[in-house]
């Protein structure tokens, strides 16, 4: 089916008065951009709010919205487990537990904290992974955004790609990294707007969400697998075993793969979103940050996995000439779902609302990527290795904010070289987000003892982290998921076990990796001199750092009130949806 | 940092707002536009939503802004 779209002048219009303010966000804040710390770290001045939007807002890429939308499709209400248990409960503990340190350190960023609390060559190998890794996700998206605009607007792929780094490149080299976040609020608040009428019409079309689960039935017990007829609309209800939904995961992969170790690996360590806590403008704000994200964030499934749950009644129903396209091997395309709900639902106006919510996803994707990247980079890797601070303070910070600016553009550059890299792989991203999940779980056992045990040594966390990588990636060498028909999928080594799905086995990789790399770290930590006094580790490990007083807080705005709020809502949801 | 972000999100929810609605209105006859969107003026709607979002968010900037000295 043809997935380009017609747009009119209005359409245009509303993608135009975007972008200006886009470019405007970056134009106005071209003045304060002083220092190295005001352009990389946005001044530590960002009101909770605008922070906390900003922190969802980073992983509510066109990726993320494309993705989980034709994830809604494929498993139906069963998609949530990647927000309720595998978010949420993350956030909080980020919020909670992690924070106080992260923004209590002074650490600029994550790598910073892993050379504070441990030692040069873990905060090397982890600024280094990351950098490299953030750049190749940014390219990734670019990539991705690129193709969108060429099979959907019909541009030429050549042009898509340099305009989106263009406007990138340029409110990011302005605004540095206030302006990443103020656009992704900015960006937040479009997808909401521009996602809405997708989601009324879509529901409105099947008779509301009773009529959607009524439509559904039929269509869930005449699948080949016979599942029970509300599969699609429930939670936790037949994940009593694999085989009784769609996800191919049981209850307890589903808590301890999705909602422990993934993502506490993902919400907790990965500097592009901890970043984003870390500009807040105190030790509060910093802690609320997650905390407020988190409302948000849980209501977003009804905003992109509902219509992708319509999608398939549509599909469905051959009145309705609905059908996705297909890729060569005739597979249906999950990834233009919501592409074809657009167009689907859309007159032009609204239309031009919701293309523009897409493209402004991509483009603040990439732009946070961006900042992240000339973050460590530059207090990570140059200032660190290439030139070290000197005596003259006011020559250091005009240097370092040039070097920030410098780091923009290369980041931007090399981004697009890597978007052609894409274009040659089309397995590329695959492969990444195998890899990503491979170091991220380490990442996250390591900087979890270091923050709550003190006697953590740096030597035990590097070669902790690099023992969890290397049993991920021997798990992923030994195992593959069913019907897999290339090596990145894994089992490249020998075939031992097969998972029933990908997802399975992305789990257990994490969950592998995980283990090993904390096992690792407790033993050679007690077998290993502890190097750092107490004095150093103040501020950076629980046991040493004074209890945060937060009787000066008005109880309504404290973190803890916060947490169990969310907490309290997000149980909710889940017995609503169960 | 500088700016205060509701400002741009106001303006910019409120020009989306005035064009949606008035493209809404004056394609209220519309028939054919309106036909993905099962008779229902979508444009008018959200709009109007659009406009009360931009409108709310210039009234917090402002008081805010009243607020500080």
């Amino acid at each position: 089916m043809n997935s380009e779209f017609i747009l009119s002048w209005i359409d245009y219009l509303v993608m135009i008065i975007y972008f200006a303010f886009v470019l405007g966000i970056g134009w106005a804040l071209k003045r304060y951009m002083k220092d190295a710390s005001a352009f990389l770290e946005a001044g530590r001045s960002m009101p909770a709010w605008v922070a906390g939007l900003a922190f969802i807002s980073t992983n509510l890429g066109a990726l993320e919205v494309m993705g989980m939308t034709g994830s809604g499709m494929k498993y139906g209400m069963l998609t949530t487990h990647f927000y309720w248990v595998g978010a949420i409960p993350a956030m909080v503990f980020l919020a909670i537990f992690m924070m106080p340190f992260y923004y209590g350190s002074k650490a600029r960023s994550v790598p910073e904290y892993l050379k504070l609390r441990y030692d040069e060559k873990t905060r090397g190998l982890n600024a280094i992974l990351f950098a490299v890794m953030t750049i190749l996700a940014s390219g990734i998206s670019m990539y991705a955004l690129a193709i969108l605009m060429e099979k959907v607007l019909g541009w030429n792929f050549h042009l898509s790609l340099i305009l989106s780094a263009a406007i990138v490149l340029a409110y990011t080299y302005l605004g540095g990294l206030s302006s990443a976040i103020y656009n992704e609020v900015l960006q937040f608040f479009i997808i909401v707007v521009g996602l809405l009428p997708i989601v009324i019409l879509s529901l409105k079309d099947v008779g509301g969400w009773h009529g959607l689960q009524q439509s559904l039935a039929p269509i869930v017990s005449h699948m080949p697998q016979h599942y029970a007829p509300d599969t699609w609309t429930t939670t936790w209800k037949y994940t009593g075993t694999a085989k009784a939904n769609p996800l191919g995961v049981e209850w307890y992969g589903i808590f301890a793969g999705l909602g422990f170790v993934l993502s506490f690996g993902y919400w907790c360590t990965n500097f592009l979103i901890v970043q984003r806590a870390m500009s807040a403008k105190s030790t509060t704000a910093a802690r609320n940050t997650p905390l407020i994200g988190a409302i948000p964030k849980m209501f977003i499934p009804f905003l992109i996995i509902v219509p992708g749950i319509v999608a398939l009644v549509l599909a469905n129903t051959p009145g309705k000439g609905f059908a996705l396209p297909l890729n060569e091997a005739g597979q249906p395309i999950y990834d233009y779902t919501i592409i074809m709900l657009l167009k689907q639902y859309l007159p032009a106006g609204v239309l031009g609302l919701g293309v523009t919510a897409l493209l402004a996803s991509f483009m603040s994707g990439m732009a946070g990527n961006v900042s992240a990247f000339n973050t460590v980079w530059t207090y990570d890797i140059y200032q660190s290795y290439i030139r070290p601070t000197t005596k003259d303070k006011v020559s250091d910070d005009n240097h370092y904010l040039f070097v920030g600016r410098m780091a923009t553009i290369f980041g931007v550059v090399v981004s697009i070289a890597a978007a052609y890299l894409a274009s040659l792989f089309g397995n590329i991203m695959d492969f990444l987000q195998t890899i990503f999940s491979m170091v991220n779980a380490p990442l996250f056992a390591v900087i979890f003892l270091g923050m709550f045990w003190k006697r953590a040594t740096g030597h035990a966390a590097f070669t902790g982290l690099l023992a969890g990588f290397f049993i991920a990636l021997m798990h992923h060498g030994l195992t593959f998921p069913e019907g897999a028909n290339t090596l990145v999928k894994g089992g490249w080594i020998a075939h031992l076990h097969a998972y029933p799905v990908e997802m399975a086995q992305n789990f257990w990789t994490a969950i592998f990796a995980c283990s090993t790399s904390a096992i690792v770290t407790v033993v050679l930590s007690l077998l290993t001199k502890q190097k750092k006094s107490d004095d150093e580790l103040k501020g950076l490990v629980y046991v040493l750092t004074p209890k945060l007083n937060e009787e000066a807080v008005p109880w309504y705005t404290r973190s803890t009130t916060l947490a169990i709020i969310v907490l309290l809502l997000v149980s909710i949801l889940t017995i609503l949806f169960w | 940092m500088g700016i205060d972000i509701k400002i741009p999100i106001g303006l910019m929810f409120t020009i989306f707002g005035l064009l949606l609605t008035a493209y809404g209105f004056f394609t209220r006859f519309d028939a054919a536009l309106y036909k993905p969107s099962m008779g229902i003026n979508i444009n008018l709607w959200s709009g109007l939503g659009m406009l009360i979002l931009g409108v709310i968010m210039l009234a917090l900037a402002y008081i805010s802004r009243s607020q500080k000295p």
